[in-house]
């Protein structure tokens, strides 16, 4: 079965970042597909690779790199959301006249069609936010 | 799987204290483009977002509440009010905008596209669907 | 045709709680995930309002979610099945929509 999975809520402050990690682990770990993640309102600055975590906690991002380059899942940040929060791939920065960007590796900005896609495109779609 | 799926958008929370009832606004608006099967529900304090009078001038914030009323030139007209959460809030259906759409099956005629149901019928419109999104 | 709900909010925060059990339907599920889980304790000012939705409709606790707060299994409502992240899975394949009540 393919899960699509929504992020709607920031990391450490919130859980949603950490449900829906176990949650897709344990979906693939079960034989399911998970193709995409999409990450929306502050859910969005899970995606950043300025985040230092002290090194005793989880890195909520490294965790999410890792376990999309493993099983080929989409992680796809929504344009508007992030670039309400400073959130800007390199093309961002450039268009928009930044002097940095900092999107991590294994995210991609891209827009809320892809959050529409995704509820047509897979079985279930599951929240995790606030 | 059918072509076209049922898209339920599940506001409960109320507008401007937060940002999700503007950003869900802005998936639906995106989201009419894909020609699904939507309906907006608007229960708990998610009814405050259709209240009629909202001036935003004093807090700085963008007033989105007129763009409920463009929602029909999108082709989205099933906009589902609870009664039950009106009425413990002390409002009623004529605190809310008017909003409308244009029929294109009945020459054009301009209908309301709010539609206040009981509990009972929001549970069953939410258990009709194939995508729930929460805001 | 039926519906998983998920609830992550403390019924003593929020009415999330409340207004799931008030439009899930006959043969759905409610999972309490993060501090949803704090509505499966046994004892408090909701539990009689969870514990008469229990028989119609079938309740959930994530056990990860409800460990880390030091809640013990049998410190929840009877009737209330704890499940691993495997199988809030299962619950959401069995079902045909998931809806979380954010």
């Amino acid at each position: 079965m393919k899960f699509g999975v929504v992020i709607s809520e920031g990391p450490y402050t919130h859980e949603a970042a950490d449900t829906a990690y176990h949650f897709v682990k344990a979906a693939i770990a079960k034989g399911h597909e998970v193709p995409r993640v999409f990450f929306y309102h502050d859910g969005v600055n899970v995606s950043t690779r300025l985040s230092v975590p002290p090194q005793d906690e989880r890195h909520i991002q490294n965790n999410w790199t890792a376990l999309a380059k493993e099983h080929d899942i989409d992680l796809v940040v929504c344009i508007a959301a992030a670039q309400r929060r400073g959130l800007l791939d390199q093309n961002e920065a450039e268009r928009q006249g930044k002097d940095a960007n900092n999107i991590a590796e294994g995210f991609r900005i891209s827009g809320l069609g892809q959050l529409i896609e995704m509820g047509i495109q897979t079985d279930r779609l599951v929240m995790f936010g606030d | 799987m059918p072509d076209v799926k049922k898209f339920l958008y599940v506001n409960r929370k109320a507008p401007y204290g937060t940002i999700y009832a503007l950003e869900s606004l802005e998936v639906v608006l995106i989201g009419a483009a894909f020609e699904q099967d939507v309906s907006l529900a608007f229960l708990d304090d998610g009814v405050f977002q259709l209240t009629k009078g909202q001036n935003t001038e004093g807090i700085g914030v963008k007033n989105f509440s007129p763009t409920f009323r463009a929602l029909g030139d999108y082709e989205v007209t099933k906009l589902f009010v609870e009664r039950e959460s009106l009425e413990e809030r002390g409002l009623t259906e004529a605190d809310l905008q008017e909003i409308t759409y244009e029929d294109e099956d009945d020459d054009w005629a301009e209908k309301p596209s709010i539609r206040v149901v009981s509990r009972a019928e929001m549970a069953e419109i939410m258990a009709d669907q194939d995508v729930v999104l929460s805001f | 045709m039926s519906t998983l709900h998920t609830v992550n909010k403390s019924p003593f925060a929020t009415n999330s709680l409340t207004s799931c059990l008030n439009h899930c339907r006959e043969g759905d599920a409610v999972l309490m995930i993060e501090d949803g889980v704090y509505g499966g304790l046994s004892g408090t000012a909701v539990a009689e309002q969870v514990a008469a939705k229990a028989g119609s409709v079938s309740i959930y606790v994530l056990r990860p979610d409800a460990d880390a707060r030091g809640l013990a299994q049998e410190r929840m409502l009877e009737g209330i099945e704890g499940v691993d992240y495997a199988g809030f899975v299962d619950l959401a394949a069995a079902h045909d929509r998931t809806q979380a009540w954010l």
